[in-house]
């Protein structure tokens, strides 16, 4: 059971970054997860009085604000619209509706969790997240990082560039809200591909492949399913894990081909 | 620490634990409609509305109510009551125990979809588990409620 | 009135009234048949406070139990008295300090089956969960610190977590000399068997060695959970006479007044247990899970108490269906005329024996006499401890694991015989009139399956689509087909009764000792007693249960309520009118020949005289000598089992063994269909259960007998987005032993979704899968071993 003794609610983000630094206390998001740890924590910061739950669209990126709900992701019509669908793609298989409104999209990529949509998402639209001492980072650097009680700072933002590139999102579930058996997120640039796995059971990584004349989506796919470790858990052995990496994003990368092909035919 | 929040449609100023959570709050306050099912944020059977948006109890922070406004079926009795018969015309209540949970979520439905088909039903209220009924009675009540008269 | 009056009465009642005089009108005037609302429904629809923690006292102890973190072990040392000191704590037990009085949790008539293996608290621990110490306090937060302030010191022994291992092996589950099974069921603590046993007709490797082709393979069901919305919970409570009051969400409350008296050692007398509204049962609340922590810490310190059950809790320390394995040996002819069925059933019934002895038995029970055609059969069985966390009753209660085998090898036969499955079972199914050697010899008196078997092949389009279909976009559509029976009571031994009365105005109250756990069973013994007595469904109030009051009633499982109690609702309204016209004789002053009672009044044949029951009512109660009353009880000689088949349609994704269940239908044969509206959803309800168990419901240990699906985050119970589209349809026949023709249908419809499925999946792709839950990985594997 989660247990703490006090809740404070910062106006200014010096002031939670300064509670922050205490390791007794700690940082919530949707307090979704967080609520089902055995944990006893001195003092709760909340940061909803900080106007970060807004996604805002300027002419460059995206600017999502960590207390941006996971529903918010799922309904917002620039990023949809610019991503192909895939931020409704990645959430709306997340437990449920009430859930998504309470979720922070800040929660989902700071825990980093092993079964993160978010994360899995985010990571092949090449994201970035501001830390509020450590500023802007690679999101890719910032996954990669383990989780440690050392690590005080405060993720504000995350940064989603409006680059152009494709994407499209797959995951694997055995009932359609739990947690994915594997969740795939292909991009695609105009040099390169963009493939990020979660769920394997492993937290998401992405990896980038250039793009070269000649090669299958098959060969591509096999490629990139190969740069990845995977794990067994209740929902799945890793072996099951590494034949259906290959086998959606090689699906991925052929309906992106195909999209593009009919599009440059349309044009 | 003292929160004051609109539940209901009336001010409440309620002492509370820090850690304490919304769905405990609103239990103690006597909304005894609201349901733990799990621990794990899974059943839904905790929904409230919390600025109008359906939001699973078992998660939210009392403290973070302070504030804001809080709906439980107890405030929208006459509401359930519509809806509700929908159901109870399907036999499809059976236990009763999700019932409360699941017609707040229909509520919010209602007032955010236009016009859902029913693959769209089934993704809104799938965070709404019902061990009874199998699911069937409950899509043919909303279908009715949602196809109703002066809807 | 405002919307916002909280405690307000329940509205819509005038809509409700309208709607069940409609569906009545509409029915020819009769409730039986009729789909009216539930007696309790816009209750339970507008949330109002009726279930047990929602009527518990606000200053109860918060009650709750230490559990073992060992699979086996002894407690060498206990130390609470650091944990004693925190503010609030208002006791800590150890086994040191409950009732030396072995006893069952299961809910069952005595002599009970299941053997007397427990004690509120021992010192022997027999699974991870099993309980060691109570805690009581003022708060839930006390409660907590106390618990993690009690130090334990535990002598950590082998454990049994191999259900293959258990039966003679050097460990023992329960070695304890006091350790006793009242009846013979073939129990044997000292080789850890709660039972085994043998049936046979004809000889089964005679007939076996003749058959052009025989089947021969095992099937493997889980532990599957209830996973009931509301977890178990009980308060209790002292009197006004000191006695121990309990308010449990339970489906028995009379067997859970005796377990309660001897766990305690104390006088029946001195217990009193009160049902509310249930929020589900499905068996699980047969076994009295929860209801001993509260009652002993109120009976040892006249303060109430109350536990409420976590989720986790209740998925690591409850009552789940017993694992089964089910080797099944059956021949045919070589025209697909079944000869012979040799079952071999092996259960798990965990720690403790409840429910072991008699879950196995439908496995058996209710397979065999699916077919009429064998001229042998022999079913023998081993169920052993081990351990895990003790089984109990789950809906079908052995019949679902029997039936998933059985039926599956009825599949693969007619796989091997290239013979449509349902054709195969025309040939062989058990008919109307037929004897049932494997049913206890009973007759089928009613029995629609054959017309069951059409009408599910016609709602899916079986001609069209077996055995299946390439959709050409990498995917394939296989259907398949299975079906099921179940009893109606358990027969010799349940008690169904009631009592009724008349009041003032000529309203009556039906008083019922049955649990309506949101099946509906008040709502439909109402509508019996209405049409028994020729009155409004709205003239009669239904109360349930509490066992000072309600008649005595065995209690609602055994899919035995409308069968049974719906029999002692006809038999107590006869009684009740012969009553009500020795009253108007009285008053009336003339023989009681020469009247008739209509259900408004009762009048003279061919006279003037008449009076109505309002005056009745109301004139009993001044100078009246004769209670204008009735209770009769049922019980039945026989179990007629409600058939039903089962077809379903998956699609599967040939790369990576996705399964998508696109149909799943159903005919049913309950006999007469008391509430349309209530038999459907049970059938939706039951099958969408089935579904979960066939594809997403797993059931993992760890290696140190943890038990790994311990929330509903982990233990995946279908969602409305994972059931398909679940259609049924009724096929009744007219039970001549149940009220106005009907049997049951509680338990049967969860039994055909994992033998349909599993067969659809092998019409499909190719791949047969004997062990529950059928998963896409499973699947693929089984198409694409080279891969793996």
């Amino acid at each position: 059971m989660f247990q703490a003794r006090d809740y404070v609610r910062p106006s200014t983000l010096e002031e939670a970054y300064q509670l922050c630094q205490k390791r007794r206390n700690v940082v919530i998001g949707g307090m979704m997860w967080l609520k089902m740890e055995n944990a006893s924590k001195q003092s709760i910061i909340d940061l909803s009085a900080l106007g970060l739950d807004q996604i805002e669209e300027k002419e460059e990126e995206f600017q999502i604000g960590c207390m941006a709900t996971l529903r918010m992701l799922e309904t917002h019509e620039g990023l949809n619209r610019e991503f192909d669908g895939i931020f409704r793609e990645c959430t709306r298989h997340i437990v449920g509706v009430q859930f998504r409104n309470g979720a922070t999209v800040g929660g989902s990529v700071y825990g980093r969790f092993g079964f993160s949509d978010i994360l899995t998402c985010l990571l092949a639209l090449d994201a970035e997240v501001e830390l509020y001492k450590g500023g802007r980072m690679k999101l890719s650097e910032f996954a990669a990082k383990p989780l440690s009680v050392n690590d005080r700072d405060i993720l504000v933002r995350l940064y989603v560039k409006k680059d152009g590139r494709r994407a499209s999102y797959h995951t694997m579930r055995q009932t359609k809200t739990d947690f994915p058996v594997l969740a795939v997120c292909v991009a695609e640039t105009k040099e390169s591909w963009q493939v990020s796995v979660g769920a394997r059971p492993q937290r998401a990584k992405a990896v980038e492949l250039k793009k070269e004349e000649g090669i299958s989506a098959a060969e591509l796919a096999a490629k990139a399913a190969g740069c990845f470790t995977y794990g067994t858990n209740l929902r799945a052995t890793a072996d099951y894990r590494a034949y259906l990496a290959e086998v959606i994003i090689r699906r991925l990368m052929e309906k992106q081909m195909e999209n593009r092909a009919s599009q440059e035919e349309s044009r | 620490m003292k929160i004051q929040f609109q539940l209901n449609g009336k001010y409440v100023q309620p002492e509370i634990e820090a850690d304490m959570l919304l769905l405990d709050l609103v239990r103690e306050l006597g909304c005894a409609s609201v349901k733990r099912g799990c621990e794990t944020a899974n059943c839904g059977l905790c929904t409230v509305l919390m600025d109008g948006k359906p939001v699973l109890s078992c998660s939210v922070l009392a403290a973070r109510a302070d504030g804001h406004s809080v709906t439980t079926m107890e405030g929208l009795q006459e509401e359930a009551e519509e809806a509700g018969r929908f159901l109870a015309e399907e036999g499809g209540e059976q236990c009763g125990f999700c019932s409360p949970g699941f017609l707040m979520n229909v509520l919010a439905m209602e007032r955010e979809l236009k016009h859902p088909d029913e693959e769209a039903i089934k993704e809104y209220l799938a965070g709404n588990l019902c061990r009874c009924s199998g699911y069937m009675s409950q899509l043919r009540a909303v279908k009715k409620y949602l196809e109703r008269k002066g809807a | 009135m405002s919307g916002k009056n909280w405690n307000g009465p329940v509205k819509g009642r005038e809509e409700e009234l309208a709607y069940n005089q409609k569906v009545y009108e509409a029915h020819e005037k009769k409730y039986v048949g009729a789909p009216v609302i539930k007696k309790d429904a816009m209750a339970l629809v507008t949330g109002k406070p009726v279930y047990t923690d929602d009527l518990a006292p606000k200053d109860c102890l918060v009650v709750k139990v230490l559990r073992s973190p060992h699979a086996h072990a002894i407690v060498r040392e206990i130390e609470t008295a650091t944990a004693e000191k925190v503010p609030g704590i208002e006791c800590i037990l150890t086994w040191k300090d409950v009732p030396r009085n072995r006893f069952t949790m299961a809910g069952q008539t005595y002599p009970e089956p299941s053997p007397y293996d427990r004690l509120i608290l021992d010192q022997r621990v027999r699974f991870v969960g099993d309980a060691v110490a109570i805690v009581a306090g003022g708060t839930e937060k006390a409660v907590d610190q106390a618990m993690r302030l009690i130090r334990v010191k535990y002598q950590v022994l082998d454990a049994i977590l191999d259900f293959h291992k258990a039966k003679d092996s050097q460990i023992l589950v329960h070695p304890e000399p006091d350790w006793k099974s009242l009846i013979p069921v073939g129990a044997d603590n000292s080789r850890n068997l709660c039972a085994c046993g043998v049936e046979q007709d004809g000889d089964v490797d005679e007939v076996l060695k003749g058959c052009a082709h025989v089947v021969e393979q095992t099937y493997h069901v889980k532990a599957n959970q209830q996973a009931m919305m509301e977890t178990f919970r009980a308060y209790s409570y002292l009197d006004t006479y000191g006695r121990l009051n309990v308010v449990a969400s339970t489906q028995i409350p009379f067997h859970a007044r005796r377990i309660l008296a001897q766990a305690l050692d104390i006088p029946k007398s001195k217990v009193r247990v009160v049902k509310p509204r249930i929020g589900g049962g499905f068996g699980a609340k047969q076994t009295v899970v929860a209801e001993v922590y509260p009652a002993i810490v109120t009976w040892m310190t006249g303060k109430p108490a109350r536990i409420v059950y976590s989720r986790y809790e209740s998925q690591i320390a409850s009552s789940p269906r017993h694992e089964m394995e089910v080797k099944v040996r059956l021949g045919s002819d070589e025209n697909g005329i079944l000869q012979a069925i040799d079952v071999y059933t092996l259960s798990n019934t965990g720690a403790y024996g409840e429910h072991g002895p008699t879950t196995v038995g439908l496995s058996g029970h209710k397979s065999i006499p699916l077919y009429r055609t064998p001229k042998a059969f022999r079913f023998s069985y081993d169920v052993v401890y081990t351990n895990v966390m003790s089984a109990g009753a789950y809906r079908g209660y052995g019949a679902t694991q029997g039936i998933f085998a059985v039926e599956s090898a009825v599949n693969e036969l007619a796989d091997k015989l290239h013979m449509d499955p349902a054709a195969l079972r025309l040939k062989n199914m058990v008919r109307e009139g037929d004897v049932m050697p494997a049913y206890y010899g009973e007759t089928a008196l009613s029995c629609a399956l054959d017309r069951c078997m059409k009408r599910a092949a016609d709602m899916i389009g079986w001609k069209d689509k077996y055995p299946y279909r390439d959709m050409g976009n990498g995917k394939v559509r296989g259907v398949g087909v299975a079906m099921a029976m179940q009893g109606s009571s358990i027969s010799s031994i349940d008690v169904g009764s009631v009592s009724m009365k008349v009041n003032d105005d000529g309203f009556y109250t039906l008083m019922v000792g049955c649990s309506d756990m949101g099946t509906g069973c008040d709502t439909v013994l109402a509508q019996i007693a209405a049409d028994c007595m020729d009155c409004s469904y709205e003239d009669i109030v239904v109360y349930g249960t509490d066992t000072d009051i309600s008649p005595y009633d065995s209690g609602s499982y055994a899919s035995s309520t409308t069968y049974l109690t719906g029999m002692a609702v006809v038999k107590t309204c006869e009684k009740l009118r012969e009553k009500i016209l020795d009253k108007a004789a009285e008053y009336l002053e003339c023989s009681r020949d020469e009247l008739e009672f209509d259900g408004r009044r009762v009048y003279q044949v061919g006279g003037s005289k008449e009076i109505s029951l309002k005056d009745i009512g109301n004139q009993v109660m001044c100078n009246n000598c004769d209670a204008l009353s009735a209770s009769e009880s049922h019980s039945s000689p026989t179990s007629p089992p409600p058939f039903m088949v089962g077809m379903a349609e998956v699609e599967i994704d040939k790369e990576t063994g996705e399964l998508e269940l696109i149909d799943y239908v159903a005919a049913v044969d309950c006999g007469t269909v008391v509430n349309p509206n209530l038999a459907r959803v049970q059938t939706e309800g039951g099958l969408a259960q089935g579904i979960g168990m066939a594809l997403y419901e797993d059931v993992n240990y760890s290696r140190t007998g943890r038990f790994m699906e311990n929330s509903l985050m982990q233990y995946k119970i279908p969602t409305r987005q994972d059931v398909g589209n679940i259609r049924v349809e009724f096929e009744p026949s007219y039970e001549p032993n149940g009220p106005f023709g009907a049997k049951s249908i509680g338990e049967i419809v969860i039994n055909t979704p994992s033998p349909a499925i599993a067969s659809a999946v092998r019409h499909a792709v190719g791949v047969t899968v004997r062990e529950l839950p059928i998963t896409p990985e499973k699947i693929c594997r089984g198409m694409h071993p080279e891969n793996f």
